[in-house]
């Protein structure tokens, strides 16, 4: 029995990289420190574990079905490309030189989830920081249309609300403030709760800049929220020494969406007139984040890039996928590590169904369901290793802690072999 | 593999050889004395042959680029050319991809490449652009001089177990040499504030932007890293500045032992006199005279080319200030514990004052200091411009009737002020040889780069320019459309592009220093650095190393210390 | 029959039996659910564990109520992540590549004899044909 330590945790974007395992005969046997979903991951990744590639549900081997994916992918006018959220930054690497490859396009979890803050930053930008100088110096914290509790358990505690730093010490030195339409597990543990009219985000946002830049509102009310209580947060936001806005889906999915973000966006940056603020997204897949940096470093774009024309092509809400499904333009797709038929719409779905699907997965899933090929795949983090990016951009290292099952390679090492006979097929 | 470069005309400033017609022989990826009949032959003749080019100072690669290149996708729309079998799709104009950077730096000759600022947190990332930077050879500075760790052993003194923590810093993320930009100024941006001059002080810190560059540079020299410290400026884009550079580089002139010990990025940018926007001028006279009479200070220019560009620095709270002046779209990216990034998208305008008056001053310097191994070519791309102005930089260095072209469309109050247009002195090939390889890498001490001697890497640029019968003054434009697509540029002896066109494609190397550091030293500091990372970062301290293997072609420089 | 508004998002429940499998007993019991303000369970005459149908204008679906533990929230439903929630969402992003996957106008109505489909049911019904 061995113990390995430092390992980091491939669920959510917190990206915590300090769990230990403890591995005996191939096998993950306890997992410390991780929260509840990361002791789950570590000790439950092989329940409904695919073992044996299939097409059309038949087992095949791995030659046929990569055969398959390659004929696929080489007969299509339009492939899509998508999910890569959940594997490897070098996996989805390789993915890029497919989608170019193949004139297909390539999307990832990204537009259903923080694409609206990246658009709201491509229009106002962002003024962001990695989570340690949230730590550190942060005394106002405020949690938007996102729930830390249920989805980054440990994040309050190392590096938001509750964590230690070398000039606030605790939770006790901190103000936190939780903005959201229920009272949620976060908002209970918080100093201000801002119940929020469901779909009012963008107006309490600006309503706030405006307090923070002349100091009185004109109406009574705004989102739900008496005027002089918005005046009130305005004066806590201008007289702490450091504030940090958490974001969530509440800001991205709601009415909005990423015009929601740019609010944000142009609060935060008038408050840095005042006083050091920052915002951080909370990124939710342990990959997606990585996913953006190296679509935006091989293509330009970090996510909905068209390689149709030859060159990278970027149209959100045109080339995202959910708009190329929904349109039906795509006539084959690639899913790596995602699982998109469990989250999208019933008419993408219903469109996806309808075309020949290649799905990567170590798991069965809805999307492996309704795939014409499925090839299994390591578990990233656990079976394979490779590079991810946290929230906050900061790159670390997922670690190989147990070799994966007989017959069963990494995402990366899959996408090499269909790269590989994809440049035979292809010129 | 056997090359032979007849016949061309050869610059190779560090073996004195100027416009010199011989032969060039490379075999295995080295120049060497001579090869066999089998040998490939290129004909060189009545081109000019130059070593590779060698860029000191260029954002390329890492956090700070790619939050450009997020946040400016319409920088990328105008720029782009499809896939080819050798080559991947290429998009972007000021921010563009790893490949297109690769491809593009290749096509103008040049095989060094340097990224200037890489946060150590993130040199990961940088490390991961650099890997997918196909054919130049590269490497990265990384920035010190704000970092918590430093900041704390340089107040208490502690200089050997800084120079052991920054020599481990150096094994343990694969980078050149120390990168010191706004010293204390961006570490008080944690709190939204700045400095203003050297002797400010930098709570909680009992240090200065005076004690901590002094205090990097010896331990530079301690650690006898192969680059002297590599410092932008306090104070940077503030009229009047020209000062705080003066006295930047003078700190540090009773530490040097005849050698350059100092060398300050794009001065053009802390090149300012005047004490508003409406009073600014040019202070390159002053710094010129300072680096003329002291031998101690190498420069590099950061030349303003008009047009479009993004700034992208390490120092957080100058571009916040530019964000303000401008009112365009800021992003800043503040890395715990050491350091920050903004970037802020920017044009430079002819008939704008400020703007031309930033024209005049990068090549004031470069035309008014008199050693060429001393001033280096550059545009702090993307910062002043892009890297794939170079040539026309060239130009306007050895045309005064190209410079005089500009002059006249520029702003005529900063056309007023400037001396420029009383400066005849114009670049020769020799000269340009030296500003964009052969003294970049002698200052980076790359004893195999930036030269056409026995032994040297067969990095090679060919352009098909005449230098015995073209007048680079009157034919500039010629020139520049020679420099603009090599002939030939070869690296490592393969040929990978020929009449500017990429004809074949592979992985440089990522060349990195590894100080040898006593090894009792190194477990001091680093039983001490562990305690320190658990309440500084947020993530652990073995997560923080970066493998070697996750460089996709490593080539560790040792280097012995003086610890 | 109340008129909400439906949103949808993570819960720890959620994560955990997500990587428990998504065809787990554990997932649908945790993820099929909607979790209402016990003011809205009340006048829905129901008690927490009793099916609803919650309808959209896009789509509908049979999951359990349950008692909202972060409440108050009078008038706004949750319910996890997952195919339940999407079958109700619509696939216009406006432009933005993003559906709108919050702040969705709904209605639910009691159900209590009607019958949660597991996901391979659910999907069937999508899609119109055997997966």
């Amino acid at each position: 029995m061995k113990t390995i330590r430092n390992v980091v945790c491939p669920f959510c974007g917190s990206l915590c990289d300090d769990i230990e395992v403890e591995i005996e005969d191939n096998r993950v046997v306890k997992v410390r420190k991780g929260c509840a979903i990361s002791a789950t991951k570590f000790t439950k990744y092989n329940e409904e574990r695919i073992y044996k590639p299939r097409i059309d549900g038949r087992e095949v081997s791995l030659e046929e079905a990569i055969n398959e994916a390659v004929e696929i992918l080489a007969n299509a006018k339009y492939p899509a490309l998508y999910g890569w959220s959940c594997t490897s930054t070098e996996a989805i690497n390789i993915g890029i030189e497919i989608a170019e490859l193949v004139g297909g396009v390539m999307d990832n979890t990204a537009s259903v989830c923080h694409g609206p803050t990246i658009l709201g930053e491509q229009d106002a930008g962002i003024s962001t920081c990695t989570l340690g100088q949230v730590k550190n110096r942060a005394e106002l914290i405020i949690y938007w249309g996102c729930n830390p509790a249920h989805a980054h358990p440990r994040h309050m505690a190392r590096y938001s609300a509750a964590s230690r730093g070398r000039f606030v010490k605790g939770r006790k030195e901190r103000t936190v403030i939780v903005v959201d339409v229920r009272k949620t597990h976060t908002a209970k543990t918080a100093d201000i709760f801002i119940q929020i009219k469901p779909n009012s985000d963008f107006e309490l946002l600006t309503a706030l800049r405006w307090a923070v830049k002349n100091g009185e509102l004109e109406q009574e009310e705004i989102a739900g929220i008496p005027a002089e209580k918005i005046e009130e947060l305005a004066d806590m936001l201008i007289s702490c020494r450091f504030g940090a806005l958490f974001f969530g889906l509440g800001l991205t999915m709601s009415a909005g969406k990423a015009r929601n973000i740019e609010a944000a966006v142009n609060l935060v940056r008038e408050l840095n007139n005042y006083t050091k603020f920052v915002m951080v997204p909370m990124r939710g897949h342990f990959n997606v984040t990585g996913a953006n940096e190296v679509m935006a470093w091989a293509t330009g774009f970090p996510f909905a890039v068209d390689f149709s024309r030859g060159y990278p092509f970027y149209n959100p809400g045109d080339t995202t996928f959910v708009d190329v499904l929904t349109r039906g333009d795509c006539d084959a797709a690639l899913i790596v590590a995602s699982d998109p038929v469990s989250g999208f719409p019933a008419e993408a779905i219903r469109n996806l169904a309808k075309i020949p699907v290649i799905t990567l997965d170590p798991h069965e899933t809805l999307t492996t369901m309704i795939s014409k090929v499925v090839i299994p795949t390591a578990v990233v983090g656990i079976e394979a290793e490779g590079s991810a990016y946290r929230m906050d951009a900061v790159p670390l290292r997922l670690k190989k802690l147990v070799e994966p099952p007989p017959g069963i390679l990494s995402d990366e090492e899959v996408l090499k072999l269909i790269l590989k006979k994809l440049k035979e097929r292809v010129k | 593999m056997e090359l032979l470069i007849k016949n061309g005309y050869v610059y190779d400033p560090i073996n004195k050889i100027n416009g010199e017609k011989m032969d060039i022989a490379v075999k295995d990826g080295k120049i060497v004395e001579s090869v066999s009949s089998d040998a490939k032959v290129i004909d060189a003749t009545n081109m000019l042959v130059m070593p590779g080019g060698v860029d000191i100072h260029s954002h390329i690669a890492g956090s700070k680029v790619n939050s450009g290149r997020i946040l400016r996708p319409e920088d990328h729309y105008k720029d782009v050319k499809p896939r080819t079998a050798i080559t991947r799709a290429e998009v972007g104009h000021t921010v563009p991809s790893t490949y297109t950077i690769g491809y593009r730096y290749a096509r103008l000759g040049y095989t060094t490449v340097i990224e200037a600022a890489s946060p150590p947190l993130k040199t990961r990332h940088t490390h991961e652009e650099l890997n997918d930077i196909p054919l130049i050879d590269k490497s990265c500075y990384l920035v010190l001089d704000n970092n918590w760790i430093v900041l704390d052993y340089l107040s208490q003194g502690e200089i050997d177990k800084c120079a052991a923590f920054i020599g481990w810093i150096f094994k343990a993320l694969k980078g050149y040499a120390i990168k010191i930009v706004n010293p204390g100024g961006v570490e008080l941006w944690g709190w939204g504030k700045n400095v203003e001059s050297l002797d400010d002080q930098v709570p909680p810190f009992d240090t200065t932007p005076r004690e901590i560059i002094r205090g990097l540079c010896k331990i530079n020299k301690m650690l006898n890293l192969p680059h002297t410290i590599h410092l932008h400026t306090n104070n940077l884009g503030k009229p009047g500045n020209y000062r705080t550079t003066i006295e930047t580089m003078d700190t540090v002139s009773d530490l040097a032992d005849g050698k350059p010990n100092i060398h300050i990025t794009h001065v053009q940018f802390c090149g300012y006199g005047g004490d508003s926007w409406i009073t600014l001028r040019s202070g390159a006279p002053e710094i010129a005279k300072y680096v003329n009479n002291h031998n101690h200070v190498t420069i590099d220019l950061g030349q303003v080319v008009f047009g479009d560009a993004t700034t992208m620095t390490g120092d957080g709270p100058f571009q916040f200030i530019l964000q303000n002046l401008t009112g365009n779209k800021w992003k800043n990216a503040d890395v715990e514990a050491e350091g920050s990034a903004g970037i802020v998208p920017y044009k430079y305008k002819r008939k704008n004052f400020v703007n031309a008056v930033q024209w005049t001053i990068g090549l004031e310097l470069a035309l008014l200091i008199k050693d060429p191994w001393r001033v280096f070519l550059t545009t702090d791309h993307p910062n002043a411009g892009t890297f794939m102005k170079y040539p026309r930089v060239i130009t306007w260095l050895m045309s005064k009737v190209a410079r005089e072209k500009v002059l006249n469309k520029i702003n005529k109050r900063a056309k007023k002020r400037s001396t420029l247009p009383s400066i005849d002195r114009e670049y020769t090939f020799y000269e340009i040889a030296i500003i964009t390889r052969a003294a970049t890498a002698k200052a980076l001490n790359l004893a195999n780069k930036g030269h056409l001697g026995v032994g040297a890497d067969a990095d090679i640029a060919i352009y098909n320019i005449n230098p015995m019968e073209i007048d680079p003054s009157k034919e500039y434009k010629k020139v520049r459309r020679a420099l603009k697509r090599a002939a030939y540029t070869i690296k490592g002896g393969e040929i990978i592009v020929k009449d500017g066109e990429i004809v074949k494609s592979f992985i440089g190397e990522t060349f990195w220093v590894k100080p040898a550091i006593p090894e009792d030293l190194e477990k001091d500091m680093l039983r001490e650095v562990s305690e320190k990372f658990k309440e500084y970062y947020t993530v652990s301290l073995e997560n923080y190393i970066i493998g070697e293997n996750e460089l996709a072609s490593s080539k560790p420089i040792a280097v012995k210390t003086n610890l | 029959m109340i008129k909400v508004i439906l949103i949808t998002g993570r819960s720890l429940n959620q994560g955990v039996s997500k990587e428990l499998g998504k065809f787990s007993k554990e997932y649908m019991e945790k993820v099929a659910v909607c979790e209402l303000d016990p003011e809205d369970l009340k006048v829905l005459g129901l008690s927490s564990g009793q099916n609803v149908k919650v309808k959209t204008k896009y789509g509908e679906v049979v999951v359990k109520a349950t008692e909202s533990t972060q409440a108050p929230h009078k008038g706004i439903a949750f319910i996890p992540y997952g195919p339940w929630a999407s079958i109700l969402m619509p696939s216009a992003t406006e432009s933005t590549g993003m559906p709108s996957l919050k702040g969705i106008d709904a209605t639910i109505e009691p159900a209590k004899d009607e019958e949660i489909l597991d996901p391979e049911k659910l999907i069937k019904m999508v899609v119109g044909r055997e997966p």
